[in-house]
Formats: structure tokens, C-alpha cells, sequence
């Protein structure tokens, strides 16, 4: 069955709240009905038919086509299926997503997978900051499921992580796995500066290390772990620039000995 | 006794008598084959009888690097016990004395079962606090540091409640030396078969047992098979017999049991009764206690 498909006719004069539209919440509804869903932020009423072409189809396997960034929520709850966006989004895309797939074939803003459970997000190009973190008040940030960012991401990503994987293909920006409570982020190419600040536990590896080493990380040596094979494995699937970074031993920093000290930075040897 | 008469080989028209039994299996890798095979080893040893040893224990086959989850190679190790209270026990005991110590050895989950059992959330407290865990998919793993570098072993392993323990083969022959050949060609025709193990010694019992004893023990030597008695017991023993050897088999499922059964009754007749054995028959206690029935003539060639 072809996929329903919602191409955007111009860049909305407001920023919108596009959480409406994920598989299981279209489930059953008619071309009319979707039509009528409202998506503002602000007082002025606009639903989905005021701003998306709508080809009608099966919602399991959605479009979003000439997307912007001031689509903010695409996939928010994602439960399953597939979404596939055309162009960047806006903020907090695949927040609080436990299942599915969804593709961004451009770049995404804030918080990206933010409190996100299950499920797998693809980012053809660049995150912004706060990539799978929590929102203000919130004690975790992402807790499952995989996130892939082919290019580069933001400052603080996989704050407060709990548990998933992060991978980006490019840079990191600063404090990358700040707070981390367990998990796994993976930076192929240079973090800035700060990774794991005040992490607890969780694993960050870097592929070509970063602008600044927190001293309250404690160099343990450089090791080829079963582990690291675990991991390449897996990652593999995703993405093989990730699992490239696994291919040598590992230089391992413990930390963030600022507060408990379980994590651990791998860093490859270049 | 009828029996039937393939290729030279008598076989009675008789039956193994299997019960249920819980059971497990194991991934074992390590950094070299040797290691891996060692660690296996290691683990299944003493563990040819859930009378003595708590559990029956073998190494199923060999395992490729492309088949193991951290593509190293590896050994799928098979445990079964009569509950799952002691295969736990079993389980937790050696791999935490015989797996954990061995150098660069991992360990992983050998079977999706309905239930779990603990392995590494068992194992883990070995690293006092410096265990890490690290879930990857659906799965979890426990890291634990030890002195060549880390321990890593997945948190649980399947158990499976239909597991067929006690299918067993009898192989009767003039002497000693052609019925240890027939038995060792049926050794090596069941290893070939997934999901089963022998758990005695180079997969071969040569002091198969009965129920009870005059003495205050479980079980002890079946007289009516000991040649030298043949003349002083009622034996089940013909008179061209000198030598008979038990093969044990445990498998994961009851047409597992049955694949093993028929390709060693098949490598037994395959080797004839010049260079091998003259008789073939299998134990049972007339049928009552045990549900799984494995009849030769069905298995037969």
C-alpha cells in the first residue's frame, strides 16, 4: 500500500506542533479527518489541510515532504511504523518515540530524540544541541533506542542518558554525554570540549578524541576488549563509520570521578 | 526378546525410556579455539550424571566466528538437571569456577527458551562493584573486570522445560576392542546431531546402571549386562557376548534425542559385526516411568 503523504505547500507563518501526525494516532482516520487535525502553537488556528498537501495512503509508512525547520515534534510518541521527512525539522523530533522508524533526510534542531524509549531515528545531516536530553525538569534524557546523526551534532548530546545509543558520524559539540546515567554515545570524528561531564556511568567513545580532556578522568590504558567487538557489532547495522572506530584498541578514561566515577570514555589511538 | 537382524547386527526390538528434564545451553568464546574448547571443557566436566553430579553436561558442537555474538570463535555447551531450582545452581557454579576463570573467555546465552535463567546478573557480583552493564538490542551484558582485561557474559540464558533426558543405546559385541570401535563410530555419528550431548566420558558409559541397590545407594551395576555374571544372574546377555557399552544421550528436544538414536544405531550397523558390534539394545524400566518411548525398530536404518 502506498504511503500516505503530507508535502508541506509553503513555510508556516508560525511555528507548529506537528505531534498529531505519527502512525498510531492517523490509525483509522480519513483523508477529512487528517485534514482537519490542528497543529498551531499560537492563537491562530491552523490545522494540516491550511499548510500539507495531503496524498491519502496508508499512515504506517508516512511522507513528510518540503519540510522546514519550524516543524517542530515530528514523530513525537512515535509507536511504530515509519515516518520519512524530506528537508530539516524543527525541534524535539522523535521526543518521547518507543518504537518505529523516522528519517530525516535533512537537519534537525534542539533536543532530537529527546526522552526518547524505542525505536530508531536516522538524521541525514546535522542535530542541534541537548540531542536526546531531557527538557527542563526532566531526571532522564533518552532511555532506549537508537539514534543515528550522519553529520554533526550540537553541544551537551546524550545528556542525562539512561540508556539507547547515540551515534554521530561528524563532530560533537561541547560537553557531549554531560550527566550521562548510562548508555552508550558513539562521536566517530572530535568531541569538544568537556565529554562525559559529570558523567555516572554509560560509555562515550571517540573516534579522534576531542578539543579538551576534563581532569577528573583517569587514564586506564589502552585495551581490545570483548566488549568493543560487542559493540562494533552492533553498531554495525547502523552505521559503518561507527563500527570503523572499534577496529583498533581502545585508550579507556574512567569518570567523571567529579561525582560517582563508573563511566567511561574509549578514545581510538591515532 | 524378539529382534530384529540389520546387516548383520541384531537389534531387539526393545526401547529407550527418557524422561524430562530442564535444560540449558551456553555460548563459550574465546581469543583462540583452544581456549574456547577448554573453558567447554572445563565447565562439563563432572557432569556425566545428575545422580552424583547434580547436572549432565556436554559440549554440543563447535562453534564459527561468524556464529557467536562477539566473532571470536566458540564452543555451544548443553546443561540439563531434573529442576530448574539445580540446573540455576548448576549453572551459576560452573561457569562462575570454570568460565569466569578461564583466560579470555566470554560467555552468552546458547538458547531463546519460554524462561531465563541467570548468568551473568548471577556472575556480575564478582566484579565488588565494578561490573558494568551494557545493554546493546534487546540484550543485556555484564562486563567484569578481571586480571587479563574484562569478563563479559550476557545477563540471562533461555531454559526450556522440554528437554528428553536418558535416550540411550546398548552396544553388544564379542569382545572389548570391536565394541568400543562400534560405540566410538556411534560417538562421532551423534555429535554431528544438534541440540544433544553425552555427558559420560568421550560420550560412553561402560558401567550402565539400574535403578536401587542392596546397599543404601540410588543406583547400581545392571547385572543381567555384565558379561562375567552371565552365567550366575538371569542375563540379558547371548553367549557370543563379551563386552557391552552405553551411550547416554540428552537432548534439547525428543526428535533431537531421536536424530542422535538413529544416527548412531545407523553408524553401529554401518560398521557391521566383524569390526564391530554383534547386538544392539537400550534401557528402559518397562515403560512406566519415563514418557518418551524410543523404540529401535523405528529408529533403524
Amino acid at each position: 500500500m502506498k504511503p500516505l503523504v503530507l508535502t508541506l505547500r509553503e513555510q508556516p507563518e508560525q511555528r507548529l506542533d506537528l505531534s498529531p501526525l505519527v502512525p498510531h494516532r492517523l490509525a483509522g482516520k480519513t483523508a477529512t479527518e487528517i485534514d482537519g487535525l490542528e497543529l498551531q502553537t499560537t492563537r491562530r488556528r491552523v490545522t494540516v489541510g491550511d499548510v500539507f498537501r495531503i496524498a491519502p495512503g496508508d499512515p504506517q509508512g508516512m511522507r513528510i515532504e518540503n519540510a522546514c525547520d519550524r516543524l517542530d515534534l515530528v514523530g513525537h510518541g512515535m509507536a511504530g511504523g515509519e515516518i520519512v521527512v524530506e528537508g530539516d525539522v524543527g525541534n524535539q523530533v522523535g521526543r518521547l518515540m518507543t518504537g518505529g522508524r523516522l528519517t530525516i533526510k535533512g537537519s534537525v534542531g534542539l533536543w532530537a530524540a529527546s526522552g526518547m524509549r524505542g525505536g530508531q531515528i536516522e538524521i541525514e545531516d546535522t542535530a542541534g544541541d541537548w540531542l536526546g536530553g531531557p527538557l527542563g525538569g526532566e531526571m532522564a534524557g533518552m532511555r532506549g533506542g537508537v539514534v543515528v546523526v550522519r553529520g554533526n551534532a550540537g553541544d551537551r548530546a546524550g545528556d542525562r542518558m539512561r540508556r539507547g545509543t547515540i551515534i554521530v558520524e561528524g563532530n560533537a559539540g561541547n560537553h557531549a554525554g554531560s550527566r550521562m546515567i548510562a548508555g552508550t554515545v558513539i562521536i566517530c570524528r572530535t568531541a569538544g570540549s568537556l565529554p562525559g561531564y559529570l558523567m555516572r556511568r554509560g560509555t562515550i567513545v571517540l573516534g579522534h578524541g576531542c578539543d579538551e580532556w576534563s581532569p577528573t578522568f583517569l587514564d586506564c590504558g589502552v585495551h581490545d576488549l570483548v566488549a568493543s567487538k560487542l559493540l562494533a557489532a552492533f553498531v554495525r547495522d547502523y552505521s559503518a563509520r561507527a563500527a570503523a572506530v572499534f577496529r583498533s584498541p581502545l585508550r579507556r578514561f574512567a569518570g567523571d570521578t567529579a561525582v560517582l566515577g563508573k563511566g567511561e570514555i574509549f578514545c581510538a589511538e591515532r | 526378546m524378539r529382534e530384529l537382524i540389520v546387516k548383520g547386527v541384531r537389534v531387539d526390538d526393545t526401547f529407550a525410556e527418557a524422561f524430562e528434564m530442564r535444560a540449558t545451553a551456553l555460548t563459550i568464546t574465546a581469543d583462540a579455539a583452544h581456549w574456547a574448547r577448554q573453558a567447554a571443557v572445563t565447565m562439563t566436566g563432572f557432569g556425566t550424571s545428575v545422580i552424583g553430579c547434580g547436572c549432565e553436561a556436554g559440549i554440543d558442537r563447535e562453534l564459527a566466528p561468524k556464529e557467536t555474538p562477539d566473532g571470536r570463535f566458540g564452543v555451544r555447551v548443553l546443561l540439563f538437571a531434573v529442576s530448574t531450582t539445580e540446573l540455576q545452581k548448576q549453572l551459576q557454579n560452573r561457569v562462575a569456577q570454570c568460565v569466569l576463570t578461564s583466560p579470555g573467555s566470554a560467555c552468552y546465552a546458547g538458547l531463546q527458551g519460554e524462561e531465563s535463567l541467570k548468568l551473568g546478573n548471577a556472575v556480575r557480583f564478582f566484579g565488588d562493584g565494578w561490573q558494568i552493564s551494557k545493554r546493546l538490542g534487546g540484550k543485556r551484558y555484564w562486563r567484569v573486570p578481571v586480571m587479563d582485561g574484562e569478563f563479559v557474559c550476557e545477563a540471562t540464558t533461555g531454559l526450556t522445560k522440554r528437554a528428553v533426558g536418558g535416550g540411550n543405546l546398548l552396544i553388544m559385541g564379542a569382545s572389548a576392542q570391536p565394541t568400543l570401535a562400534a560405540a566410538e563410530a556411534a560417538v562421532k555419528a551423534i555429535s554431528a546431531v544438534p541440540d544433544v550431548i553425552m555427558p559420560f566420558p568421550g560420550g560412553i558409559a561402560r558401567s550402565g546402571s539400574k535403578v536401587g541397590s542392596k546397599y543404601k545407594a540410588r543406583a547400581s551395576t545392571n547385572e543381567a549386562y555384565c558379561p562375567t555374571l552371565r552365567g550366575t544372574v538371569n542375563s540379558a546377555l547371548d553367549e557370543d557376548i563379551a563386552s557391552v557399552l552405553e551411550i547416554v544421550i540428552d537432548g534439547l528436544t525428543r526428535e533431537a534425542v531421536a536424530a542422535a538414536m538413529r544416527a548412531g544405531i545407523a553408524a553401529v550397523v554401518k560398521l557391521g559385526p566383524k569390526r564391530g558390534a554383534v547386538r544392539l539394545g537400550a534401557g528402559n524400566y518397562g515403560g512406566k516411568l519415563g514418557p518418551y518411548h524410543f523404540h529401535l525398530k523405528d529408529l533403524r536404518p
